[in-house]
């Protein structure tokens, strides 16, 4: 009911406020996943003072120590040493800065290319749209992977080449599903009542259609966030390097194959941390959309 | 999709070829690293360079190339394989066999457990089973195929040696195939010993594939399980006294299947580009691994055709899929 006295004005303002908490609690996937990352973000942050021993640190003398619950481990070393006797858990820690750096950064990369590119097509259609969606077919028709691989072998070591090749790949991620989002979009009343109000299309795209996609791009940016993370891994695993010495949980995991049969502790420690990243990511992105989603609320 | 979609999508299949074929040209082009170099050794001199490059036509402006190339591949001619010293296209060929045989088991393995995974959790909706359900669905989304691999690998075969861990036939065996298709040609021709060897070799990688596919089969196939539920067909059914399993897999199964086949056959590109790494892993003679060489030789000729065989076989898929989803879902038939 309209409240023209404002009398309820204060006892409403309290709900007004309470109610994105309230739907918080309700979301434990969120949380949970949200925390995750924050976990592993602080650590890769914090992996200088944190970590027991530089993550470079050879000692032939530990070689292959197990983890320290099992016979022969050290307590120094918590999740044991590598073929080389560096430890694992300090690589673990530094090799989180080069997972994390890309996948936030190889994901929004792909996600403003993406989003633009879906946004525009959807939204003015015609020739344009023809374009982009024969642009996504053939890209569709690649094998991810093995084109992702190709680029990086094409770019060279580092970073950079690495995010360049996870956004090129997987921009059609974001481009499909924004696009057809727009279409929906650009069908309805607010649209027209833009137009008749005369702001210029491109006003209407950017300042009213995108803020009404924005959650879901926001959903599908944190899926693509545990998808870079695994690229990055295949990349590193598949020896197109990301960063030579440096750590990193691909290169750990690849380093753990050749132990498989004498020191299991080199492939499962990264791995897990590596799903539970992904997992994590997921979670967040399926709570995101079950928060967003009016159907789920 | 209609008859007439149908129609369009066919007609757009060509375009999109072309546009892999472009890309794929114009991609592999700016390579870095000479395959020439690679090909001829340390000790070669310039004349011996120039040679190899101009029988491989190496030597041309790059648009040259292109058009000589987009030529020979309407006369089935991919050019020769640099590092094997072959026919492109015969050595892709008869790579594929395995990796087909590959797919199809593993796509068979996730449909089960996938679909299997979706009643489960449907019929117990609400209780503790459709809570772990979800939670192996959730959990088997976030394993990367190859991570999977390897963890079988030390599951299985390192820790407790139950299944082969690499390749594709016991080495020891001396058996003569007419085809490449070994696991069928066996199963047809009633060797029946043979095949049980290839069965424990193909369990791990094809495994590797299908439990994250099976994930996504389950999580779609059991939303969409759960709209039907909601449907007033489910609820005159009821009404009338059904059995809940009767409900479950007579009323609201069949309706369900369309999306879910839907999306199997868009995904089912990703369990094909899975191949690459899982076959690398597991030594498995197929065209994944072959791809892999490809890109470590930088065979460039080799590599083209690899990825244009990858996506002939994605655009095939993807229309069967379509055709697959018109045949399942009645109101598409008479489009």
């Amino acid at each position: 009911m309209a409240d023209i006295t404002g009398a309820n004005w204060f006892a409403r303002r309290p709900r007004l406020v309470a109610l994105p908490r309230f739907r918080l609690r309700l979301n434990a996937r969120a949380a949970i996943g949200g925390s995750f990352v924050l976990l592993v973000c602080a650590s890769a942050l914090l992996a200088r003072w944190l970590a027991p021993h530089p993550p470079l640190d050879q000692d032939l003398m530990n070689a292959l120590v197990p983890p320290f619950w099992l016979d022969g481990g050290d307590i120094s070393f918590p999740l044991g040493t590598d073929d080389l006797g560096r430890d694992i858990l300090s690589r673990i820690l530094y090799g989180a800065r080069i997972t994390m750096t890309i996948a936030l950064l190889s994901a929004i990369v792909a996600c403003i290319v993406g989003s633009m590119v879906g946004l525009v097509a959807g939204f003015y259609g015609g020739v344009v749209d023809q374009i982009v969606s024969r642009m996504i077919d053939t890209w569709v028709a690649f094998p991810p992977v093995l084109l992702a691989i190709v680029l990086s072998a094409m770019l060279g070591a580092g970073i950079t080449s690495v995010v360049i090749a996870i956004a090129v790949v997987d921009w059609t991620r974001f481009a499909r599903i924004i696009r057809a989002e727009a279409q929906v979009q650009a069908q309805m009343d607010y649209v027209a009542a833009s137009h008749i109000l005369g702001l210029r299309r491109a006003a209407i795209m950017m300042l009213e259609v995108l803020p009404n996609i924005m959650p879901l791009i926001v959903t599908l940016l944190t899926v693509e966030m545990g998808i870079a993370a695994v690229v990055e891994s295949v990349l590193s695993f598949a020896g197109e390097t990301v960063a030579g010495d440096y750590p990193t949980w691909g290169s750990m995991i690849a380093a753990g194959r050749g132990t498989i049969h004498h020191g299991w502790w080199l492939l499962v420690f990264p791995s897990v941390c590596l799903i539970a990243t992904v997992l994590s990511f997921n979670l967040l992105g399926d709570g995101l959309r079950r928060l967003i989603d009016p159907v789920h609320r | 999709m209609s008859g007439q979609a149908l129609l369009r999508r066919l007609a757009l299949v060509p375009v999109t070829l072309f546009g892999v074929a472009l890309v794929v040209f114009v991609l592999l082009r700016i390579i870095p690293g000479d395959p020439i170099l690679l090909m001829a050794g340390p000790g070669a001199s310039a004349a011996d360079l120039q040679s190899l490059r101009e029988s491989f036509g190496l030597d041309k402006s790059i648009p040259l190339q292109f058009l000589l190339w987009l030529r020979d591949l309407f006369h089935g001619d991919l050019g020769r394989s640099i590092s094997f010293r072959g026919d492109v296209v015969q050595v892709v060929v008869e790579r594929m066999p395995p990796t087909l045989e590959l797919v199809f088991i593993a796509l068979m393995l996730a449909m089960t457990f996938g679909g299997a995974l979706a009643l489960l959790g449907s019929y117990f909706r609400g209780g503790k089973v459709e809570w772990i359900v979800d939670g192996i669905i959730a959990l088997f989304q976030s394993v990367p195929d190859f991570l999977l691999a390897l963890l079988l690998i030390l599951l299985c075969t390192v820790v407790f040696s139950l299944l082969p861990g690499s390749g594709r036939i016991d080495p020891a065996l001396q058996v003569d195939f007419k085809t490449q298709f070994y696991i069928f040609e066996s199963l047809f021709t009633g060797r029946f010993d043979v095949l049980g060897g290839l069965l424990a070799h193909i369990a791990l990688p094809s495994l590797a594939l299908a439990l994250p596919f099976a994930s996504m089969i389950a999580r779609v196939l059991k939303a969409s399980l759960g709209d039907a539920e909601k449907q007033d067909y489910t609820a005159m059914a009821r009404s009338r006294g059904y059995h809940e399993s009767r409900i479950l897999m007579v009323e609201s199964l069949p309706n369900a299947l369309i999306p879910a086949a839907s999306l199997t056959g868009i995904q089912l590109t990703f369990l094909l580009a899975g191949t690459v790494l899982v076959e690398r892993i597991f030594g498995y003679p197929g065209i994944g691994n072959l791809a892999m060489d490809a890109v470590s030789s930088r065979d460039l000729p080799l590599l083209q055709g690899i990825i244009l065989a990858f996506a002939v076989l994605f655009v095939a898929v993807n229309l069967l899929s379509d055709l697959i989803v018109v045949a399942l879902n009645p109101r598409l038939r008479n489009g």
